[in-house]
This record gives structure tokens, sequence and C-alpha cells, in this order.
């Protein structure tokens, strides 16, 4: 199992979530259904707005599922981010995963925190699961120029 | 009186694979119980300790029905629902 995912994706989510640090940043990457193909990042707003949790808001939750149906999409990966612990899912986050099709990417920014308590330029951690019926199994990550059918399995 | 719900990936078990099944009532709480009769177990998926599960959405016509009076929210023919699982995580 890996995870090919395009570099501008990939620093996309790293970005967002330096950005919303030291509050959890999440959101998906929608690809045609059934393709595997992370293709169209959607940043999703953590409704929770809190350091140790995050949610989509309810409403746009379905808005973004409506988009994706009319697409004929569906969320390939979903990511957040920790950011005072490492990249591996919660024991919240595999209670509640609900794709068991989905990537889950967990982006760490624990060590992106200033002594003055604002954002550095530190180093990330992203990291890829699958979580399927409560069992984790992470994957290796396969950061490519541009997604082509060639990096199709 | 026939009322669509759109059933998440993770429901489908439920429902053989259906996307979207068809069920009857007045209110939210009777469509459920309608949906059990022909998919066992979906209840259990959607309700906990008598209300709806923290970490399930069900949308009527496009609303949260949280805002719309949860369970007892009153459901007319034709109207279309959405079942979706929160997308949320520590």
């Amino acid at each position: 199992m890996v995870l090919t995912i395009a570099r501008a994706t990939y620093d996309a989510i790293v970005a967002h979530a330096r950005r919303d640090h030291p509050d959890e940043a999440c959101g998906i990457v929608a690809g045609p259904e059934g393709s595997d193909r992370p293709e169209r990042l959607v940043e999703m707003v953590n409704a929770a707005g809190s350091p140790t949790f995050y949610e989509f808001d309810s409403t746009e939750l379905l808005q973004l599922y409506k988009e994706m149906w009319a697409r004929d999409e569906e969320p390939v990966v979903v990511y957040h981010s920790h950011t005072a612990t490492e990249a591996y899912p919660s024991r919240t986050d595999i209670g509640l995963a609900s794709e068991p099709g989905a990537h889950y990417v967990l982006v760490s920014t624990q060590h992106c925190t200033d002594p003055s308590e604002g954002n550095n330029e530190g180093p990330v951690e992203f990291r890829s699961y699958r979580i399927v019926d409560g069992e984790v199994t992470e994957e290796e990550v396969a950061v490519v120029d541009e997604l082509t059918p060639s990096n199709e399995e | 009186m026939a009322i669509e719900v759109r059933i998440p990936t993770i429901l489908r078990t439920y429902t053989g694979g259906e996307k979207a099944v068809t069920g009857e009532g007045a209110s939210l709480s009777a469509l459920i119980d309608d949906l059990e009769s022909s998919h066992p177990g979906l209840k259990d998926r959607l309700i906990e300790d008598g209300d709806l599960r923290r970490f399930v959405n069900v949308y009527v016509n496009d609303e949260d029905v949280r805002f719309i009076g949860g369970l007892d929210a009153e459901l007319s023919d034709g109207d279309q629902i959405v079942v979706l699982p929160a997308v949320a995580g520590g």
C-alpha cells in the first residue's frame, strides 16, 4: 500500500497545518471515484477550533459531499494535523474514522512552536494510514512531481 | 409515502451495498424504525441512548436535522435525507 501524492498537494497540506498551528488543521483531497488519485485539495475549517480536536462543520460537510457526488469524486485523502503529538492516529481518530477507502494523512507540527508561542518553520512529520474497522495500517508516502496515469497502482 | 435516504459508504454493509434506500415515516424517528425493519442493524449505527449519535449527521432537504427537531423532525413525501458520518478526530 502506498499513498502517491503530487508535490504541490503535499506542500499545500503542510502549509495549511503550519498556518493553523497550534490549532489542528483539517481537509480532504478528492479524486475520481475508484481512481486512488488525490487531485483536488479542499481545505476545511476546523469547526472545533481546537489544538486537540478537529471536526468539519456539518453544513460545510454536506456541501463538500454534494460537490463530490456531482463530480463523481470521493475523498481519497482525509488529513488533519496533530500540533503537540506525533503524526499517529489517536484513539479518537481511529474510533471516528468512517472512510475505509481513504488514506488518512496525519501531519505533526509539534516542533513548530517558538518559545514565544509563535509558529516557526520547524520540521513536520507527514505520514499516511489506512484505518479500517479500528485497525490502523501505516503505508508508504510517495511524493511525485505530478500525478500521471503511470503512478496508478 | 416514500422518502429517499442517501447512505454513506461505511453503512452500506447494512443496505446490501446500495447508495440510497427508501423508507417511510412522518418523523425522522419513524423513518429510522421503518429502515431498521428492512435493513436490520442500521438503527444502532444512527441512534444511541434514544438520541442521534453525536458523530452522525442527518440532513433533511440539506438542513442539519439537529436544527429542525432532531429525531422528532417532521418528514413529508419526497423529502431527501442524507446521512453522513462526521469527519472528526483528535
